[in-house]
């Protein structure tokens, strides 16, 4: 446990009290520069939260300048709680992720609980409805009671959280690995609607307006939870629990129909949720975006425990707060809205023109710190980065085909892997339809989410193949973005943009920055080839423990727009008699697949090749022969190839089969993961627009209606099997995998 | 027809429900603020689904002692339309209004999918527009949706044919498959499964329509034709 | 002021699945003498002292932290230790 003990300035420096809260010497000697004089402990714990990974992002701006953030239809790119993208009518479309990585490890189902808590106060804080959320998750295999606990928990602590709150949780992905045994990810993505005459800023503008406190009263809760978050997570995380934040998402609810409530005054100037550091990193952001300063009174902050120092209140992560500007003289009409859904507001400070920020406690200053250095000036530093060393040696090895006998009990095999298994298990927990706007639930490549009173929806997806990235990082970041552009333009929809959630171990380590480094030049190349702007995101670094770093894992959130909703596509075949195609050629490419995984327990070699201008290409294609209403069902080919790619078409409730001829060798025709491939059927009409339109698209088989999935290749049967034995394969396996005994 | 859609702190359907009613089924409809409110000139009262008061104690049972929940008892003694959904039923049991109680699911998880049910009872108010028996797919989304009465009770039930709605492959452990009841006067009914979310081809099932139409239409003759 | 306890449990013979997976989790950790497990609440109320505290409590328990339907309850009253 950090000290609570109040150290006076002399002895922080002496005794370097200031390590203890994450700052190193270095930086302490920056604040003394700032302040012209040692910093007292109230202080330095603020300047600790700021200059944090979490808050400050100073080990990954020199990364993140890479992405590309503009584009006409780009309103809002990063540097607020969340990017904003135009889609017409006057409307925007506001999203963004954030990891809870730490806090999920420790206490899994508050930690996810407030996961998604905090992300969804990211999107109406910005003046927007939340709509949708999704979910990225990582764990260890499932073959321990520790992970087993971990993945239930989460699970629980989405759906506890979200299905309270009335937003959908409408999908995302799960992935277990190894690397995340001790390392859990969590990152929680949420989407919401706007119109553009509603956007929000956290600004606190006007010399003289009143900075309002909304929300339930502050507690003793996840003091430290910033630097927390970016730091290792060592042996004694259990000793930590005093840290993790407890969230009520009733309260949140009240609080999302206050603030939208609030948005249409006039009074109102700008708000800002307390997540990260809470009312320290609120309240300095907001002045430091209006270039002004801001004078707080401690005194007047609700409070739910006595005796609270300074300290704790400006340092406190309890959750569902909000910090407001209001025009001065205008405070009740805003304070009247919350007291209406029984919320405390009440006025805390005042913004002043001096660019300072001036904490006031019992009547005294306990805090007097320049607004800009604090938030904007944090050090950036440049970490060393060297190729990792496995880098070389995968590289030179030579692309093998894995001795298969049986493609069949192969596919079977592969099928139940629980990346690949049907995740019904989880998703079944979520209220994926309140809002009625889910059109395509959870299931599916990408979730649809359809706008009332227009033609048109949002695609939303989550990916990241991390396997492919811990090979290969520049290539694995190109295939993250593309993959997730697959799966929107699957849905028929065109991808906008992207946020970014960036999962990796620990930074100082060369190897680890490498990773960082080369996996967000993959993503920016994938970016510009695709036209995504990335337009938010978050950093998580320091997964790792016991020396062991998690897979390099950029989650990439993105969304798309279905320009009217005769383009929704689903991801099942619709009709016996439809022709089957697949677009692109397989390659000798396993490094990283599931196949390698289950034949070599190990993942290795060369990541699967990605060009993006063919990528491109074909998206664009692909696209154009959905709008035009050529297509009647799409699948990308991700995990286990085009044996699984079939086998999932079929799972619909249609009862449906697909009879596949392919030529060449046969395990490298089922089950490589070769990029930039999709499975499409199409009504047999509509063959020759089909073909004119994309060009790398071969006939191989038909949409069969007994229910059996056969598949020759060189015309000797290799698969043939009831749909319904391998979905009965598919969806039992996560629940048998949670039953079994370790 | 005018409908009012109470809205309790925690509410998360009331929208749900108005969309369906107004701008669906094209009806007059309001969202009610659960304070302050004055249903006298509503013809019909819902009920929406969301976690009232955080479903804290147990769910509906803060809202269900509410003073708009006074009024809504008023309204039913005079033989006017109440329909519950999901959290609206838990209310409604919390109240008193119908009988018997909601428990966790057996599983003890939440559960969100389509489930289909049987019209048990297709000569209520709000069931006249299908056929007996008729097989009807609504979406499900709670976790305590596990219908429980003794044994004296579920007689009765059965007696007066109270048991509007059951599910097909019972999801959530409920006593004799139970998914809607409706008071004995019938003019209340209960159900955890959602009709207000399947009212759109595109939203997977529009299965929903048949139970507001009937609402309007036998409304309409009651209140309409014949006064 | 007094410190009432209230135990609010499911009633016997009512299905408790939640008990029955502590139940079965216990036996599994090799605690097999356990043969059951029944998961209740317990609401900690502090209130002032009356006359008529029982029945009171009795009331609020009946109109609101038990349903009769499902539930049983009982409580405890006893002085508030000063904070």
């Amino acid at each position: 446990m950090l000290q609570t003990r109040e150290w006076s300035p002399e002895q922080i420096e002496e005794k370097k009290i200031y390590q203890e809260m994450g700052l190193s010497d270095q930086e302490y000697d920056m604040i003394k520069n700032i302040l012209k004089r040692r910093p007292n402990f109230t202080e330095t714990g603020i300047f600790s939260v700021m200059w944090s990974e979490h808050c400050s992002y100073k080990t990954s701006k020199p990364l993140l300048k890479k992405f590309p953030t503009k584009a006409p239809n780009v309103l809002q790119g990063p540097g607020e709680g969340a990017g904003i993208i135009d889609i017409g009518d006057n409307q925007a479309v506001v999203f963004k992720v954030e990891s809870h990585n730490h806090p999920s490890a420790v206490e899994p189902y508050q930690g996810a609980a407030t996961g998604v808590g905090g992300i969804i106060r990211d999107i109406f804080s910005m003046g927007a409805r939340p709509i949708a959320s999704m979910n990225s998750l990582r764990f260890g295999n499932l073959n321990t009671e520790r992970t087993k606990y971990l993945f239930t928990e989460v699970v629980n602590g989405i759906a506890g959280y979200g299905n309270c709150v009335g937003v959908p949780t409408v999908g995302g992905e799960v992935q277990f690995d190894d690397s995340y045994e001790e390392n859990p990810l969590v990152n929680a993505m949420c989407v919401g609607l706007i119109n553009h005459e509603d956007m929000q800023k956290g600004v606190a503008k006007g010399i003289g307006n009143t900075i309002l406190y909304a929300g339930p009263p502050t507690g003793r809760d996840g003091i430290h939870g910033a630097t927390f978050a970016s730091d290792d997570l060592g042996e004694d995380s259990a000793k930590d629990r005093p840290s993790v934040q407890v969230g009520d998402p009733f309260m949140e609810k009240l609080i999302i129909e206050a603030c939208l409530e609030v948005i249409h005054s006039d009074a109102l100037v700008g708000m800002q949720d307390m997540g990260a550091a809470g009312l320290t990193s609120s309240a300095s952001e907001m002045a430091s975006k209006a270039g002004t300063g801001m004078e707080m009174n401690l005194d007047l902050v609700p409070q739910r425990e006595l005796d609270m120092t300074a300290y704790e209140m400006m340092l406190s992560e309890s959750q569902e707060r909000m910090l407001l500007c209001v025009k001065r003289g205008r405070e009740q009409g805003i304070i009247d809205v919350f007291e209406k859904y029984g919320l405390n507001a009440v006025p805390v400070g005042e913004v002043i023109e001096e660019k300072v920020f001036r904490i006031k406690h019992h009547g005294e200053v306990v805090a007097d710190i320049p607004v800009d250095p604090l938030a904007d000036d944090a050090p950036v530093y440049h970490m060393p980065s060297a190729e990792a060393k496995y880098f070389q040696d995968f590289q030179k090895m030579e692309n093998t085909i894995s001795e298969v006998d049986d493609h069949t009990e192969m596919l079977k095999t592969l099928l139940q892997q629980p990346t690949i298994a049907s995740k019904e298990w989880v998703y079944d927990q979520y209220d994926s339809m309140v809002q009625t706007n889910t059109v395509v639930t959870p299931g599916s490549d990408a979730a649809v989410i359809r706008i009332k009173g227009h033609d048109k929806a949002l695609a939303i997806t989550t990916d990241c193949n991390s396997r492919y990235i811990y090979l290969d990082p520049e290539t694995g970041g190109k295939i993250a973005v593309a993959e997730a552009a697959r799966n929107i333009v699957c849905s028929g929809a065109k991808p906008l943009g992207l946020t970014d959630g960036l999962n990796f171990g620990n930074p100082s380590n060369p190897e680890i920055f490498w990773q960082m480094e080369k996996s967000v030049e993959g993503m920016t190349a994938a970016c510009n080839a695709l036209e995504t702007p990335v337009i938010s995101g978050n950093v998580s670094l320091y997964n790792q423990s016991k020396g062991k770093s998690i897979f390099p894992t950029p989650v990439v959130g993105m969304v798309g727009l279905h320009e009217s909703l005769e383009h929704i596509t689903p991801s099942f075949f619709q009709n016996a008699g439809d022709i089957v195609y697949v677009i692109g050629e397989a390659e000798a490419e396993f490094g990283g697949s599931e196949l390698q995984n289950v034949t070599l327990g190990k993942y290795e070699g060369k990541a699967p090749a990605i060009d993006l201008n063919i990528e491109a290409k074909r998206q664009n294609q692909l696209l154009t022969a959905i709008q035009s209403g050529l297509v009647e069902s799409a699948h990308d080919l991700s995990e286990g190839g085009l044996a699984v790619a079939l086998a999932e078409g079929a799972f619909g409730e249609k009862g449906l089969g697909a009879e596949v001829d392919l030529s060449g060798n046969r395990t490298v025709e089922l089950f490589s993961e070769t990029q930039s491939r999709f499975v499409v059927t199409i009504n047999p009409e509509n063959r020759e627009d089909f073909e004119k339109y994309v060009e790398d698209a071969k006939a191989i088989g038909k949409v069969t209606g007994n229910s059996k999935l056969q598949v020759r290749v060189n015309g000797e049967e290799t698969v043939n099997e009831d749909v319904s034995e391998l979905e009965k394969l598919w969806r039992g396996a996560i629940p048998c995998l949670l039953k079994s005994k370790a | 027809m005018k409908f009012a859609v109470i809205v309790f702190p925690g509410s998360n359907c009331d929208r749900d429900m108005y969309h369906a009613v107004k701008e669906v089924m094209g009806e007059e409809a309001e969202l009610v603020w659960y304070e302050n409110s004055n249903l006298e000139n509503y013809d019909a009262i819902l009920l929406p689904g969301g976690f009232s008061y955080g479903d804290y104690l147990r769910g509906g049972a803060v809202a269900a002692t509410s003073d708009v929940m006074k009024q809504v008892r008023e309204h039913a003694q005079k033989g006017k339309p109440v329909l519950g959904v999901c959290n609206g039923f838990q209310v409604l049991t919390e109240s008193g209004l119908l009988p018997g109680a909601l428990m966790r699911n057996k599983n003890l998880s939440f559960m969100c999918h389509q489930e289909y049910l049987v019209v048990e009872n297709n000569e209520t108010l709000f069931t006249t527009d299908y056929e007996k028996e008729e097989l009807v797919r609504f979406p499900i989304a709670h976790g305590e949706g596990n219908y429980f009465c003794d044994e004296e009770t579920l007689k009765k039930l059965k007696e007066n044919n109270q048991i509007v709605f059951t599910y097909e492959n019972n999801p959530n452990g409920s006593v004799a498959d139970i998914a809607g009841i409706i008071n004995k006067e019938g003019n209340v009914l209960g159900m955890m499964p959602h009709p207000e979310r399947a009212v759109e081809a595109i939203m997977g099932s529009y299965d929903g329509v048949k139970l507001f139409k009937a609402m309007i239409k036998n409304w309409r003759q009651t209140y309409v034709t014949n006064a | 002021m007094k410190k009432v306890t209230v135990y609010v449990t499911l009633k016997a013979g009512v299905l408790d699945p939640q008990g029955k997976a502590i139940q079965e989790s216990l036996n599994s950790l090799g605690y097999q003498e356990v043969k059951e497990a029944r998961v209740g609440k317990v609401i900690e109320l502090t209130v002032d002292d009356g006359p008529d505290l029982e029945a009171r409590v009795k009331d609020m328990c009946d109109k609101l932290l038990a349903n009769p339907v499902m539930e049983d309850y009982r409580f405890r009253v006893e002085e508030a230790v000063q904070a």
